[in-house]
């Protein structure tokens, strides 16, 4: 399945509601979500930690437009919106966690 | 593939409707078909063709209208949600429609895949 | 119902702060007049959708909640309740004003991975 989840880690438990409940596979990080696919953010190795259980994609245009494109954190792939719906096609399933 | 989309927010004040039209459009490109746009909560206010923005920002509402007749996609407003937040056949921008919640459903049923944005 | 479709429910959100429980609801009832195999689940914040006893009254909102007992009669049945997130909210089974089954997060999680359509709102 692929879990969408699009708000920022700092002010919201939902990537920690997502990593703890659902059972692994892709995960894309969308609008305000991708504050977590930057280093030395607060939630950053609560993310590392669940790596292997999770593939994690960040969407490059909204990392871009927060001015944080340099501070990807490695081991997260960057995606454009093509990427967005290739990773939706792939799997049978796709959540967002809202 | 074809692809459902849900809408659950308004324009302007959040991204949801904006990262669905951009997820729609890179949709087509890859040669898959948007089936349907369900909007809904909120999103219904998508649909207003009062909506006037300044000159210089992106005209979110006549984008969906661009996006439905160049690609036939069909762009529905939940009835329930619409009456409740004012939005009629009278003040309906071109290339929506207005229809029940059957066709949230129904786009479950049909669609490959169908994808929420919302907040 | 052999054609039918896995539709999942994912209610994460608390009542009257935001309209999304109540319309999400009206989304259920729907589903299930089309013959789908319907579930709703309530994690986080949703567990408080289920609460006994709401009174609407000093906040001039309708009290939406009587409708989830009338899921019943529309033969939804498959009601799941994250433990953790109701354990974390202070609340207990008995709390709640219908039936409901109790999962821990490895059983939602393996729910959800069961599922043709999940909706959130």
């Amino acid at each position: 399945m692929l879990h969408i989840i699009n708000k920022s880690p700092l002010t919201c438990s939902t990537l920690d509601g997502c990593l703890n409940t659902a059972t692994g596979g892709d995960l894309i990080l969308i609008e305000d979500a991708v504050y977590a696919a930057t280093r030395g953010n607060a939630a950053e190795s609560r993310l590392k930690a669940e790596m292997g259980k999770f593939r994690v994609h960040v969407l490059m245009p909204d990392l871009e437009a927060r001015g944080l494109a340099d501070r990807l954190i490695e081991g997260i792939s960057p995606v454009d919106y093509g990427g967005f719906v290739e990773l939706v096609s792939k799997n049978k399933t796709c959540q967002s966690w809202l | 593939m074809k692809f459902g989309i849900v809408v659950n927010e308004g324009p302007y004040q959040h991204q949801a409707s904006d990262s669905a039209y951009l997820f729609a459009k890179a949709a087509i490109a890859k040669g898959h078909e948007v089936w349907r746009v369900f909007f809904y909560h909120d999103g219904v206010n998508n649909a207003s063709r009062l909506t006037e923005p300044p000159q210089d920002d992106r005209h979110i509402v006549n984008r969906w209208t661009k996006l439905a007749e160049e690609h036939k996609v069909d762009l529905v407003v939940c009835v329930a949600a619409a009456l409740r937040r004012g939005i009629k056949e009278e003040n309906l921008a071109q290339g929506f429609r207005i229809s029940g919640l059957g066709q949230l459903v129904e786009a479950g049923i049909k669609c490959d895949r169908l994808v929420t944005f919302g907040d | 119902m052999s054609d039918a479709r896995k539709f999942m429910f994912v209610n994460r959100k608390a009542p009257y702060g935001t309209i999304y429980a109540l319309e999400s609801l009206e989304v259920v009832l729907i589903t299930a007049a089309f013959d789908q195999d319907v579930s709703l689940v309530f994690l986080d914040d949703g567990v408080y959708q289920l609460k006994k006893g709401q009174q609407t009254k000093g906040i001039e909102t309708k009290n939406f909640s009587p409708a989830y007992r009338a899921l019943e009669d529309y033969d939804v049945e498959k009601l799941y309740v994250e433990k953790e997130s109701m354990d974390a909210r202070g609340l207990t089974e008995a709390d709640f004003l219908v039936d409901v089954t109790v999962v821990s997060r490895a059983e939602m999680g393996a729910l959800m991975d069961e599922q043709d359509v999940i909706l959130s709102f």
